[in-house]
């Protein structure tokens, strides 16, 4: 299968061959390519593309895949319309 | 190891630096970061880019910034997109006083060459027009204003400032500067030792900590501000909304996501640079109040990011009589992003002993001494 038609990240639909593009240009930390490519920035928040990119990376620079850091998990763990937490603050108190 | 000149931080400021002195010439760069690439408030900021200032010289800054910007993938020849769209800035007035204070803001704009314009509540509307109609009073407007992809921008001033030569390590972080008869001599890192003359502070949220290794006392400190990103939609907001007087800046960015930010008036100075659930409600609830359209968007993530805060909200550019060979890149209070391309340029004037493109005299670190009156910005959020 070629590179370009394997897709690591399915929210921003970025392929293999574009990961190991940066890899090449020494982009080699999850937040760099987080930064240029906009892995993790989606819906599912790196669920599905955080480990195969953490173990591209380990193969790339030789490494197992223990020694790569995991990427920054951030609020929310779902998305949540505004509205909605703005309006049950109010039901809160 | 000798270099010539050794620069802090490889945000945007620090990459825009070195790209500059490398183009005037200057050999044997070398540029540190503790962390990844705009792991610092670059690649935390809300990716807008503004003329509206209600002070000059972030009037004057602002606009050849934007100038630059306009040609910047050509200038430094880069492979990428850098996102710019220039669909302006909206600012709301919100009450009577805040339109009489814009209308002076803008005959200062339009004074510098700025092409902003005032506009009713009727006009603002035909611009962006899921604004609630009773949540302002009149609006402000600059066509060129826009947005510009931080990452990117950054990205494209590293690689042409490394074709010149320049080069950059990441994950090294200073831990000691010496200072040998007021001259700086030499730069300690968890990696490397460093001789130069010349040393440029451009460490974001840390610059007071870089000053204070140097025996330079910078007024300058970090606070926590958020900013939240909503799922991507079809294009519905072509400028950026913002309000000095309900705390917020909104805009829906070319990738179809909404970024959003607002700042905590009782914020702690110090470098944290968590996510809130305050944030959130406050968020929320003006969001509501000014633009419930968007509001109906769901979240799907939250960050903080430090601004590095001068007392008169106004970077502090240059260097210092309390040390020769310190520059300091520093202070941008929330909008170092947006001035890059002047920090650069005028930064490396200033090292090489250049006439400054403009007067500096406010810019320069010493203008908080003796002085009574600062003449603040107040156009912030």
């Amino acid at each position: 299968m070629r590179k370009e038609d394997v897709i690591i990240c399915r929210c921003e639909d970025v392929s293999l061959k574009q990961i190991h593009q940066l890899l090449e240009q020494g982009y080699t930390t999850f937040e760099d390519l987080k930064r240029l490519l906009r892995v993790g920035m989606g819906p599912c928040q790196a669920n599905t593309c955080g480990y195969l990119i953490q173990r591209e990376i380990a193969k790339f620079l030789g490494k197992s895949v223990e020694e790569i850091p995991v990427h920054k998990v951030r609020p929310l763990v779902m998305g949540v319309p505004l509205k909605k937490i703005a309006e049950d603050q109010d039901d809160e108190r | 190891m000798n270099v010539n000149c050794l620069i802090i931080g490889a945000g945007i400021s620090g990459a825009s630096i070195a790209y500059n002195l490398a183009k005037k010439g200057m050999k044997n760069i070398h540029v540190i970061d503790k962390s990844y690439f705009t792991s610092g408030a670059t690649g935390r900021c809300g990716a807008g880019v503004r003329q509206q200032w209600a002070t000059e010289m972030n009037c004057l800054l602002a606009k050849k910034s934007i100038e630059f910007f306009e040609h910047a993938k050509e200038i430094l020849d880069y492979h990428g997109d850098l996102e710019f769209k220039q669909e302006g800035y909206l600012i709301l007035a919100t009450s009577k006083n805040e339109h009489e204070q814009f209308t002076k803001n803008v005959a200062l704009q339009n004074r510098l060459g700025i092409p902003s314009k005032q506009l009713t509540k009727e006009e603002a509307l035909k611009i962006v027009p899921h604004l609630n109609p009773e949540a302002f009073y009149s609006a402000t407007y600059c066509q060129t204003d826009g947005h510009l992809n931080p990452f990117k921008m950054t990205e494209a001033y590293m690689l042409a400032a490394k074709r010149l030569g320049v080069t950059f390590s990441f994950f090294e972080e200073a831990k000691e500067i010496i200072v040998e008869n007021h001259q700086v001599k030499r730069i300690i890192t968890n990696k490397n030792v460093y001789d130069t003359t010349i040393l440029v502070n451009a460490a974001g949220g840390y610059s007071y900590e870089i000053g204070q290794m140097a025996g330079v006392d910078i007024p300058v400190y970090a606070e926590n501000h958020e900013i939240l990103a909503t799922e991507p939609v079809e294009k519905m907001q072509g400028p950026m909304v913002m309000s000095f007087s309900k705390n917020i800046y909104c805009q829906q960015v070319p990738h179809g996501a909404f970024l959003m930010g607002r700042s905590n008036p009782h914020v702690e100075k110090n470098h944290h640079i968590e996510s809130t659930w305050s944030f959130l409600d406050q968020m929320s609830k003006t969001l509501v109040d000014i633009m419930p359209k968007v509001a109906e968007l769901r979240v799907v993530r939250q960050w903080g990011g430090s601004y590095n805060m001068s007392p008169d909200r106004q970077p502090i550019l240059g260097g210092t009589d309390q040390c020769k060979g310190f520059y300091m890149a520093c202070g941008f209070s929330g909008h170092g992003f947006m001035l890059a391309p002047m920090t650069g340029l005028l930064l490396s004037e200033i090292i090489l002993g250049e006439t400054p493109s403009m007067d500096m005299t406010s810019l320069d670190i010493h203008r908080f001494k003796d002085q009574d009156i600062i003449h603040t910005e107040k156009s912030v959020v």
